[in-house]
């Protein structure tokens, strides 16, 4: 049997910039440089948006990832990159520098689709069997996807309005808690009662999967705010209530889509049925659990895949490419940066306001 | 002296985005929009009620809290929609190229204080605030050219 191709991956479409080498499933090197370090002299969480910064580290990703697989520039049999979703400089650096590379060393080249790299994440962890139903949860991003193939996504739905990862950044932000906010409110809520404040269920009242999580950050300033009002600030106690408010909110939501979308999955008799939860919100011990119970409770297959490959990574996307180069697929010097790219055009734009949830 | 600016009350999420769709088709490239205010003060809500009002094909319109930009074409030309909230200063906008999109574009800016004293003079700033009870807000429209003296949505004649 022939071995599979050594594929070189490319990731610059957000705030990291990363270089993967996979051979098959196996990752052989996975290089991500966080830009925390090039502001830490602002003190603040800042993202990397520079063009030109993704530009500098990215020849330095490849060159470390080579070295840590242990293999040398010629030896790679194709190269994978990001060509979108994303900051257009960034991507256009990846895309750039992937031509050149392939062009250099005459190998195929394939442009991936940013979300369909963490789409198909279970199947390089897990080797899952197409269909499995994906619910992609992050600071960025929340959508439920049934995943047929490299390039066959459903949407079932997704938020309306902000991402759940954004909602926890924001909720901490409303704390005075640190950033990012999803460690550190799922912390304070070990400690807190969720039954105290009553917060929103925005969408729950309404048929389908899509959700909404911009009302709940309307709800916990006005809880913060009268507690601030009555009392002159905010004890410890307070605040840990609404930080396990929140996350039940977040978790009964969630849950309760989650549900729907496996109805709808299920209809379709999958041989293998399997469900995977991919992104930051995934690190969330509380809505993990929740999501594992439902799998347990529809005999389904739970897959999380390890966080470091379910934040921005290379392998993923040296995977996705993998998966596209098997089916044919080859793109030329003409590859474009696409700074928006649906994984289902075919899905209604998700539309509408779900400010009026039903209360808990 | 002309005090240039308009004091609005939004009763409603719904009052929050017909203003932004009666507002839309009075926009051109190289308008910059400001939009400022806390977190949940409706800065998002009425960009992305402005935003669908002007395109043809509708399509998603996410926050962009994390992609800090997001570029639409529209009706009305091309159009960009920031959050400047995770920049520490103007060095970042560089980057974002926002400054060639002031002049090239329908801006929508959360977070505009992040531009410093490099905002556009002629650029419209919508300061929200939280109203009374849940559902209302607060708006205060100032401006400090002529460019905005007869389009202001929701003034009397």
């Amino acid at each position: 049997m022939d071995r599979p191709p050594l594929i070189l991956g490319l990731e610059s479409s957000c705030d990291d910039t990363a270089a993967a080498l996979l051979r098959g499933r196996e990752v052989l090197s996975s290089v991500v440089m966080g830009q925390a370090e090039l502001h830490a002299a602002f003190g603040g969480v800042v993202p990397e948006i520079a063009a030109r910064a993704h530009a500098e580290k990215l020849d330095l990703a490849v060159e470390r990832a080579l070295e840590d697989a242990g293999v040398t520039l010629p030896q790679v049999e194709a190269v994978a990159v990001t060509a979108g979703p994303g900051l257009i400089g960034g991507v256009l650096s990846g895309v750039m520098l992937g031509k050149g590379i392939a062009a250099g060393l005459d190998v195929p080249l394939v442009g991936v689709n940013h979300l369909a790299g963490h789409a198909l994440t279970p199947r390089l962890t897990d080797d899952l069997t197409y269909p499995y139903l994906m619910l992609l949860v992050s600071g960025g991003h929340c959508q439920f996807l049934i995943v047929r193939g490299p390039q066959d996504f459903s949407r079932l739905g997704g938020t309306i309005d902000d991402a759940p990862g954004e909602a926890f950044d924001k909720t901490a932000r409303i704390l005075g808690l640190p950033q990012p906010g999803g460690p550190s409110v799922e912390a304070e809520a070990a400690g807190g009662n969720a039954r105290r404040f009553a917060l929103p269920r925005p969408l729950l009242d309404r048929p389908g999967c899509d959700l909404s999580f911009s009302g709940l950050k309307t709800a916990m300033l006005r809880e913060r705010d009268k507690l601030v009002a009555a009392q002159g600030g905010l004890h410890a106690q307070d605040r840990a209530d609404l930080c396990a408010a929140f996350q039940g909110a977040v978790r009964h939501v969630l849950a309760e889509k989650t549900r729907r979308a496996l109805a709808l999955y299920l209809e379709e008799a999958p041989e293998v049925p399997a469900f995977a939860i991919a992104g930051g919100v995934a690190a969330n011990g509380a809505i993990r659990s929740a999501m594992e119970s439902l799998c347990a409770e529809h005999g389904v297959a739970f897959v999380a895949p390890p966080l470091r490959l379910c934040t921005d990574n290379a392998a993923m996307i040296a995977y996705a490419g993998s998966e596209l180069l098997a089916a044919g697929e080859r793109h030329g010097m003409d590859l474009a940066a696409r700074p928006r790219w649906p994984l289902d055009a075919s899905a209604a734009p998700l539309v509408g306001s779900g400010r009026k949830g039903a209360k808990a | 002296m002309d005090p240039r600016s308009h004091e609005l009350h939004l009763p409603t999420p719904e009052a929050t985005a017909a203003l932004a769709r009666g507002f839309a088709p009075l926009l051109v490239p190289g308008d910059v929009l400001l939009l400022s205010g806390g977190i949940g003060a409706g800065k998002t809500h009425f960009a992305r009620a402005l935003i669908r009002a002007l395109q043809d094909t509708p399509e998603d319109v996410p926050s962009p809290t994390f992609t800090l930009v997001q570029e639409y074409d529209t009706r009305a030309g091309p159009l960009v929609h920031a959050d400047l909230y995770r920049l520490a200063g103007p060095d970042g906008v560089d980057e974002l190229g926002l400054w060639e999109a002031f002049d090239d574009a329908i801006c929508l800016v959360e977070w505009p204080d992040r531009l410093g004293t490099e905002a556009p003079a002629d650029a419209l700033h919508l300061d929200f605030a939280v109203g009374a009870d849940d559902e209302s807000r607060h708006l205060v429209l100032h401006w400090q050219t002529s460019r905005w003296d007869d389009r202001i949505p929701g003034q009397a004649a």
